[in-house]
């Protein structure tokens, strides 16, 4: 191979490959989960710094696999070279050198890096809006604090913020509206708006994050947290002070229809099918085992944030919710806090019904999903 | 135990019921052997079908990530896939393969006869196997482990009626493990002695071959890290079966105290994966470079400054857990730290190979291989020490990307460069070289599709342990490629398995020294007579069968010394006749069939069980205690 012919043929398609891959890597889908399509100071923080270590690391790689490359393919043995190499044992020279190198890379990526450590670290500001998040199997819980006299908000799934405005997230495992009710490790990670911070029990963490622009971002649960890990997805909403203010404002009021004014279908879902025991439809104040329901119908997406709540998918999930979701709820129906009973998530109505207690129709089915979408 | 001392020397009285046996060949020499040789071969033979079950893992859980929602497992049968396919990988692919290699290897390169303890080298084998076996009995026994591999509390340890991990899989994790940890124990001390004790005249430790030294370093490591990790299983299992409160939150226990045992023990644990691969390549890049290793000091010592600073990077597996901006700007340091005796080994061995006669074998391409790829291992890790990066990257599809990078990319490319190159001492004939060639391209072609996509996914937001993922994030062009990648995986280890198969009765017969080898296996004919070494040999120099060969002019430049000299009387005439070696023995099987009846006992919370257990392992110990030495 002439020189010439050997850059044309390893060379170009090596060079080829790596701008594609980059080209690649910084465009990304547009997925709305996306690290390196940052929409939140923070995450464009990380990005920056993330990016300026891979143009370091890119460097130093090409180097090291081209040279691996070189070295193979300029010194290997062929018929008439001489196969008795020069034996070099070493070269202290040589060795300081790329001992001293590697350590003057690493020093100048850890200044950026214990600098941005502390930046994200620092305390919430005044003005920010604090949100407790609660990570629960297999679902996000978020509290807006009572203020102002106002009482607090419990929703799920949504998470809805005011843009351009820090959001302080204090993210807790166990729920301190039911004491006693500690959850498994998760992980709160909305990639466009900053990294993720584990949800510990018995611990507090806080994150936070400033949205720079209106939109909706996906969130997703990050460390496993049993059978349905990766069903726990949520969404961030971030909109404008006023139709953020307005939204919580309207998250405030009661129901939109009572219990007592759905009449058949609330009758099916409080008493005879005993939703009640896990949900509220009437306070959205109220933090209970299931996902507050008071305004359901003003959300995008239910069941872990993993479906589009439309009807139809409202009405399979209410029939038989372990098909969707798979969940450890065969015995829930036997009752809370009945010892050896295993519980966790949202029973079927049609499958492993216990004895004594009436199996669901579709029809019964479709009153609650008419009743629950009239929750706005 | 008056009765054995007074025994006379001729006629001992055999103890027990089973006789200490004699043979040498067939069946029942494998189950009784305590020749170093063979179990080193049971070793990677029981590894490499672990290898291929975690494999089976690995395809079933691409083939359910193919498409988008995927359905080819459920979701409880796809957090079994990966929990399993992780422990499995670590606990009996990689850790067996390193011990098996260094059971056949380190006595060789150090010109030693056997291992200094044979009986207890053979229990550490069976606990192995028997581990692996009890491990995987879960799937028949109402459901594999499905915690993960790392096994976070409080999701492993909340007591079973919670309904966090129902089914005993998590309790056949944390016995299976302690019963590892047991086995690991004991290689490790076994090695620790054998490379202090067991040196030949002369070989100094700074004469070591960097293979055996590398396993002396991982047996230190090995040995400190199993004790955290064996108290954080025995506080799970206690937490899930006996009430206790260690990690219950609500109770006051903390989960996090079990992150910090578990890595304490787990990052110590990457380097006793990865040190002995660094080991392997440091023994073929000099030898199809026909140079001496660039730099052996530095190297050697890089290695044991990589095994210190190993045990101070934990909690970087713990950056988002909330542990405050001064403890992670440490840790993120200390990990950077990690990157310089890893950079200066990297340079060393290209220093290796510039300059060389290359020979471009399939053991050689392994091994830059290796270079090349865990290079880029190494700086995808320099990002996570990043801390703030690592916060979008860790338990994301870049970290799955990162760590095969460094343990296939690394680990498994090393370890199948030693199998071509030690393949001809065990078995005295040459693995097929165009099978060979073969398998290399297809393993590195199909590593690269597998495992580079990864780095994208998890940017793009796909995080790990996800037995499924929606349509419209984008993810499924690359997650289709990687799915095909791995299936050209398993295509290249099947080539292997057929190359080893095929090799061992019609490949090319290998001769002594097939590769003009530098340390003292290949001083000795292929495969090994069971004494080693017929005369114990004496060195005098690093690389001292090659300066038996060699000896360089003015210039450094290779010159042969006439045959017929130093090597030509080791190789001399010696049946072998009055070397004492240690005879076979029952008891070690015995002994390590007691710890499984054990682990089911507390899995199944059974005294019955438990009593025979007991006894088969005080039976076994009792009886290996007064066993007589012949």
């Amino acid at each position: 191979m002439t020189k010439r012919s050997w850059r044309r043929r390893v060379l170009l398609p090596v060079v080829g490959i790596l701008s594609l891959a980059v080209l690649v890597a910084g465009c990304g889908p547009d997925n709305s989960q996306n690290s390196l399509q940052p929409a939140g100071e923070e995450a464009r923080k990380i990005d920056d710094l993330f990016m300026f270590v891979v143009v370091i690391a890119a460097f130093i790689g090409v180097f090291v696999v081209a040279g691996t490359v070189y070295a193979a393919i300029r010194f290997r043995a062929r018929p008439g070279r001489d196969d008795r190499p020069k034996q070099t044992h070493g070269n202290t020279v040589l060795e300081v050198g790329w001992t001293l190198l590697p350590a003057v890379i690493l020093a100048v990526v850890a200044v950026p890096t214990i600098s941005l450590i502390f930046d994200l670290n620092e305390p919430k500001k005044p003005d920010a809006v604090e949100i407790i998040a609660v990570g629960k199997q297999w679902w996000w819980q978020f509290e807006y604090p009572a203020q102002d006299g106002e009482p607090r908000v419990i929703t799920a799934n949504e998470l809805h913020v005011p843009v351009g405005r820090e959001v302080f997230m204090k993210l807790r495992a166990c729920d301190p509206s039911l004491p006693g009710e500690c959850n498994v490790i998760h992980s709160f990670w909305v990639p466009e708006l900053n990294g993720k911070r584990d949800v510990m029990p018995g611990r507090q963490n806080t994150l936070s994050f400033t949205a720079e622009k209106e939109g909706v971002y996906f969130g997703q649960c990050a460390e496993y947290c049993g059978l349905s890990h990766a069903n726990m997805r949520f969404r961030v909403i971030v909109q404008s002070e006023d139709e953020y203010a307005d939204w919580l404002a309207s998250q405030r009021e009661g129901p939109a229809v009572t219990l007592a004014e759905a009449g058949e279908a609330g009758n099916l879902f409080a008493a005879k099918y005993a939703c009640t025991n896990c949900h509220t439809t009437e306070d959205s104040s109220l933090s209970v085992y299931g996902p507050n329901l008071t305004h359901l119908a003003s959300r995008s997406v239910f069941a872990s944030g993993y479906y589009k709540l439309t009807k139809a998918n409202l009405v399979d999930w209410i029939l038989n919710a372990p098909s969707m979701i798979p969940m450890e709820s065969k015995e829930c129906r036997l009752g809370l806090g009945v010892p050896g009973v295993t519980c966790v998530g949202m029973p079927s109505y049609v499958n492993d019904t216990p004895p004594g207690q009436p199996t669901m129709t579709r029809s019964e089915a479709v009153d609650i999903a008419d009743y629950l979408l009239s929750l706005k | 135990m008056t009765t054995v001392e007074k025994a006379p020397p001729v006629s001992q009285r055999e103890v027990g019921l089973l006789r200490r046996p004699r043979a040498t060949t067939g069946f029942a020499s494998w189950l009784t052997t305590v020749d170093h040789k063979k179990i080193g071969i049971l070793y990677v033979c029981t590894a490499l079908v672990f290898f291929v079950l975690g494999g089976v893992e690995a395809l079933l859980i691409r083939l359910q990530l193919f498409g988008p929602n995927g359905t080819v497992l459920t979701a409880g049968q796809y957090n079994q896939m990966f929990t399993m396919h992780g422990t499995t990988m670590v606990f009996l692919v990689g850790m067996p393969i390193a011990i098996g290699l260094g059971n056949y290897f380190v006595p060789l390169q150090i010109g030693a006869r056997d291992v200094a303890f044979p009986r207890i080298n053979m229990f550490g084998y069976w606990v192995v196997l028997l581990g692996g076996i009890f491990m995987y009995s879960s799937f028949f026994l109402g459901g594999a482990p499905d915690g993960g591999w790392f096994g976070y509390t409080p999701l492993t340890s909340a007591p079973l009626d919670s309904g966090f991990l129902p089914g005993r899989g998590p309790d056949f994790w944390t016995m299976g493990l302690i019963l590892l940890g047991v086995g690991s124990t004991t290689s490790a001390i076994n090695f620790i002695v054998t490379c202090i004790n067991m040196r030949c005249p002369g070989m100094s430790l700074l004469r070591m071959p960097v293979f055996t030294w590398m396993m002396l370093v991982i047996a230190f490591l090995t040995l400190f890290a199993i004790p955290p990790v064996t108290v954080a299983l025995t506080m799970v299992f206690f937490d899930r079966n006996f009430g206790t409160l260690f990690f219950d939150p609500a109770a006051g226990g903390d989960p996090l105290l079990y992150q910090h045992l578990f890595w304490i023990f787990g990052h110590p644990e990457v380097y006793i994966l990865i040190l002995p691969g660094m080991g392997i390549v440091s023994e073929t890049l000099p030898v199809f470079s026909r140079k001496p290793l660039f730099g052996y000091a530095i190297v050697v010592f890089s290695g044991i400054a990589i095994g210190f600073l190993g045990w101070g990077v934990w909690a970087h597996h713990m950056f988002v857990t909330g542990l405050g901006p001064v403890a992670i700007s440490a840790f993120g340091l200390a990990t950077m730290l990690i990157a310089i005796p890893t950079g200066v080994k990297i340079f060393n061995w290209l220093g290796t190979v510039w300059g060389g006669s290359v020979r471009l074998t399939t053991s050689m391409l392994f091994s830059l291989g290796f270079i090349a790829m865990f290079t880029i291992g190494g700086l995808s890790g320099v990002m996570h020490s990043v801390v703030p990066a690592d916060t979008q990257q860790t338990d994301t599809y870049f970290v799955v990307a990162h760590f095969h990078y460094v343990l296939f990319g690394g680990l498994i490319l090393a370890l199948f460069a030693g199998f071509y190159y030690w393949y001809p001492k065990v078995f005295g004939r040459m693995l097929d070289e165009r099978m060979g060639k073969l398998n290399f391209w297809t393993m590195f072609i199909g590593f690269n599709l597998t495992f580079a996509p990864m780095h994208f996914l998890g940017l793009w937001g796909q995080p790990r342990r996800t037995y499924r993922y929606d349509e419209g994030l984008g993810w499924e062009t690359l997650n289709q490629l990687v799915t095909v990648g791995s299936f050209i995986i398993a295509f290249s280890v099947l080539v292997f398995i057929v190359n080893a198969v095929v090799s061992k009765s019609r490949g090319q017969v290998a001769g002594d020294d097939p590769w003009d080898g530098r340390t003292l296996e290949w001083s000795i004919s292929s495969p090994p007579p069971e004494y080693n070494f017929a005369e114990v040999p004496e060195v005098h120099s690093r690389d001292d069968f090659w300066h038996r060969k060699y000896t360089e002019d003015d210039e450094g430049r290779l010159v042969p010394l006439p045959s017929g000299g130093a090597e030509a009387h080791a190789a001399a005439g010696h049946d072998g006749h009055g070397i004492h070696l240690p005879s076979p023995s029952y008891f070690p099987l015995v002994t390590a069939l007691g710890l499984p009846i054990l682990g089911y006992a507390a899995v199944f919370q059974n005294v019955w069980i438990a009593l025979l257990g007991a006894v088969v392992l005080l039976y076994g110990i009792y009886a290996w205690a007064i066993e007589p030495a012949d």
